[in-house]
């Protein structure tokens, strides 16, 4: 059995799927934040599989900005959680609704 | 002494400075003569410039001092600088002299006033403002002052602002030269558009050069014009100065007769070349309305009873003269009027002023009458002032007067005839103004026709309670009669004799009761019979009080009061400056004699201001002659009807007066009800416009957008998830439509 780089974009659509779905119906912020992760990686595992499968460069280079970008992202985020959490023990998203119109 | 020209307007500026800043700390008298020393200083330098000036070549009378660059925007350049010419000077000399005798004059008018230094710091800031317009060397600097004595005629009329009335003449007077003012920014603005420059040297050279083309100087002209009739209340804008007289009385005499309404002669004489330039039928039209103007004001004047008011018309009417002349082409003609004018006017209404100090505020004539024994000083120059107005030789106003009619038949007999008639009015109300507060009967001890009035109201109530204590005293009687017959009945044999006597005694008094109350009736009967049978006081008693000696005990203690505080003499100074004004009103043709060319002195000096647009009279010294004896006589017609119809009362005197002349032909209350009934309407309509349509638009605009937000809100909760449902439709949406537009 050969593991084709369909097999990659199999399990990196798989993962991106996953990770959306999660996003969705979760409410613990801590939750949705690995979901959000899980989706950029799933796009990292396609990028990274095209590119080999191409000979591009491009692919990985393009994997090097997501992971800068969501390290960002993700001490952004921890911080706004915990900022939250210190405010109001057990909140969910739902609950941080007062910017709804 | 060229140099120091702008001192001329700085000293009253520095005094009007002064006395914002200390004038309640100065108080009463110093403030007044801080604000007179200003003035004064100023008509020093301006004779000293005078002097300078007076003695050089006509081209060399003309220069332009540029004191520093006032507006650097663009294209457009002002400077604030001083355009010193014979014209300008001529107007400086007598703004300043005729000011500080006012100022002076003042401190005697407003003695007493709690608002004395207010008055003087009005007054300085006034002098300052009408120097400015006389001296700007351009267009904008001109109607800075000439903004400036608008204000502060607003702010002097309505001096005495806690009453509404006077308050409301301030606004009438603000609002009305409002019209006029916009005339003149219309041609500011347009003399920039064609020139580049409101500079006065740049708009005259370029215009006397010809090279402007006529329907641009027409429009200047007119658009001028139009300011220049509301400033020097000219028909239809002269609304506003009778009612101006609201003002304290040296304001009349110095800002609403011989300054500031003046200055529209002076620009329609300083824009002369852009007259010239103009359409032939502008000059008709300044001629035309100066004349109508003339005499429609001088018939109001002859049924006005208020003094003030009779000068306020007759100010309007000479003004007319001067605008006569300016459409003539007798610029001369006018300026010389102008000088002699506001000597005589503002003698005269200093004069006035003096008569209603003396009469404690009373302006009414009716109430004067023999006023020369109680003050011949102001009795003696307010003649000199009347004979000057009235024409006759060798006053000041017969010369000035003369000239204007001499060009006016050299322009068409038509408007001479006009001028004519006019002097004939203005002889005779003259006369009759001055018949009636210094000759005949001292009428300001005469009781009032409301007061003889109230005096038989008061009677008539007193009879009908006479009649009514009667009444009652009967009723009284006539029940003690009963009770003593019921005491009759009742009585036993031994007290019948005295209960009968008791009778016949009671029945005495009820006859004298009845008989009292007849006679009580009878009187009221003959009080109202007398009451309306009195004979009805007429507003003008010329030959008494028709029969009010029966009611002498009766009338209110005013009028006893009257009778014994009668009319005083000015203080000092207030009479000198009637002196000194009544000297220039005698003196003041020497400037302009018309027999030869050295004798027209004002002509010659006034020469480099006129860019040869002066028109030379086309008729013959003996026409001359003749038009001068034809005047005279004119002027001698209307003192003589006056005199017999005031003086000597051969003549009924309410044929003159009568109530449409007296109601200024209703020309005002025409206008009033114009503006209030359908000018408020349409006003209203333009409001409900805005208020519906412009305003109705914006705010449908923003009904229209909150609505639509208001949908658009609900897509915005707050919940993270829903947006991250809303990016995730987004990207499946924006998947679908790159694959349907690639073409595999």
């Amino acid at each position: 059995m050969v593991v084709t780089t369909s097999w990659y974009l199999a399990l990196g659509a798989v993962l991106f799927s996953l990770g959306a779905v999660g996003l969705l119906i979760r409410r613990n912020p801590l939750v949705m934040f690995m979901c959000v992760e899980l989706m950029l990686n799933a796009v990292n595992l396609t990028f990274v599989s095209l590119g080999a499968e191409l000979g591009d460069l491009g692919g990985q280079l393009s994997v090097f900005f997501v992971l800068v970008v969501a390290a960002a992202e993700v001490v952004v985020g921890l911080a706004v959680v915990v900022a939250i959490m210190r405010r109001r023990q057990g909140a969910t998203t739902d609950d941080l609704s007062v910017l709804g119109g | 002494m060229l140099d120091l020209v702008w001192l001329i307007p700085a000293l009253p500026l520095a005094g009007f400075l002064v006395l914002t800043f200390c004038g309640r700390r100065l108080g009463e008298p110093w403030a007044g003569w801080l604000a007179t020393g200003a003035v004064a200083g100023s008509f020093l330098v301006t004779v000293g410039v005078f002097l300078d000036l007076v003695g050089r070549e006509a081209h060399d009378r003309r220069s332009v001092t540029t004191l520093f660059e006032w507006v650097p925007a663009g294209d457009l350049r002002v400077d604030v600088g001083f355009l010193v010419d014979p014209l300008s000077l001529t107007m400086c000399l007598f703004i300043t002299g005729v000011g500080a005798l006012i100022h002076l004059y003042s401190i005697g008018y407003m003695h007493g006033d709690g608002d004395f230094p207010r008055f003087f710091t009005y007054l300085n800031l006034f002098a300052f403002s009408m120097l400015m317009l006389v001296l700007g060397d351009n267009l904008l600097l001109t109607f800075l002052g000439w903004e400036g004595v608008g204000a502060c005629s607003y702010l002097l009329i309505s001096f005495w602002f806690t009453d509404e009335a006077n308050a409301t003449a301030g606004k009438k007077a603000f609002v009305t030269n409002r019209i006029g003012d916009w005339g003149f920014m219309v041609a500011i603005f347009l003399t920039f558009f064609t020139f580049g420059s409101v500079a006065y040297v740049d708009v005259l050279d370029t215009t006397a050069a010809g090279t402007v083309a006529q329907s641009t100087a027409t429009f200047v002209a007119v658009m001028l014009f139009v300011g220049a009739i509301g400033k020097s209340a000219q028909f239809p804008l002269y609304l506003w100065l009778p009612d101006a007289m609201a003002g304290p009385t040296p304001v009349s005499a110095l800002i609403h007769a011989a300054t500031m309404v003046t200055s529209g002669v002076y620009l329609l004489t300083r824009i002369n070349p852009v007259i010239a330039d103009a359409a032939d039928w502008v000059p008709t039209m300044i001629a035309w309305t100066g004349a109508g103007t003339a005499l429609f004001a001088a018939t109001i004047a002859v049924a006005q009873r208020d003094i003030k008011k009779v000068l306020a018309y007759s100010t309007v009417s000479q003004l007319g003269y001067m605008f006569l002349a300016v459409g003539c082409g007798a610029y001369v003609a006018a300026v010389f009027h102008m000088v002699t004018h506001a000597f005589f006017k503002a003698l005269l209404f200093l004069g006035s002023g003096s008569v209603i100090h003396g009469m404690d505020g009373d302006q009414d004539m009716a109430h004067y009458g023999g006023l020369r024994r109680f003050m011949p000083v102001t009795a003696g120059t307010f003649i000199i002032g009347w004979l000057a107005i009235a024409g006759v030789p060798p006053f000041a106003g017969f010369w000035s007067k003369d000239e204007i009619l001499a060009f006016a038949w050299n322009e068409s007999p038509l408007l001479w005839v006009v001028g004519l008639v006019t002097a004939v009015l203005t002889a005779f109300y003259m006369t009759r103004q001055v018949v009636l507060t210094f000759f005949g009967r001292c009428r300001f001890a005469d009781p009032r026709p409301d007061e003889v009035a109230a005096a038989w109201a008061a009677r008539l109530i007193r009879a009908d309670e006479a009649v009514g204590a009667a009444r009652i005293a009967v009723d009284d009687a006539e029940a003690a009669a009963e009770a003593c017959r019921g005491a009759v009945a009742a009585a036993d044999a031994e007290s019948v004799g005295d209960a009968e006597a008791a009778v016949v005694e009671a029945e005495g008094v009820l006859a004298v009761a009845v008989e009292a109350l007849a006679g009580a009736e009878d009187l009221a009967t003959d009080v109202r019979a007398a009451a309306d049978a009195r004979a009805e006081l007429p507003a003008l008693a010329l030959d008494g009080v028709p029969d009010v000696g029966a009611l002498a005990d009766e009338l209110p203690e005013t009028v006893a009061t009257r009778a014994a505080h009668h009319p005083h003499e000015s203080p000092w100074t207030m009479t000198i400056p009637l002196g000194v004004l009544a000297v220039l009103s005698v003196l003041g043709g020497l400037i302009q004699l018309p027999f030869s060319s050295t004798t027209k002195r004002l002509e010659h000096w006034l020469e480099p201001a006129l860019f040869h647009n002066e028109v030379h009279l086309s008729i013959g010294a003996g026409t001359l002659w003749v038009l001068a004896v034809v005047a005279v006589a004119a002027g001698g017609v209307g003192i003589a009807v006056a005199v017999a119809a005031y003086g000597r009362r051969r003549i009924d005197h309410t044929v003159f007066e009568r109530p449409i002349l007296a109601e200024a032909w209703r020309f005002d209350r025409t206008v009033s009800n114009l503006v209030g009934g359908p000018g408020r309407a349409g006003f209203e309509a333009t409001a409900a416009f805005d208020r519906r349509v412009v305003d109705g638009a914006v705010e449908g605009v923003a009904t229209l957008v909150r609505r639509e937000a208001g949908v658009l809100r609900r897509f915005h909760n707050g919940l993270v998830r829903t947006y991250a449902v809303g990016i995730g439709l987004g990207a499946v949406g924006l998947v679908i439509w790159f694959l349907s537009r690639s073409s595999f």
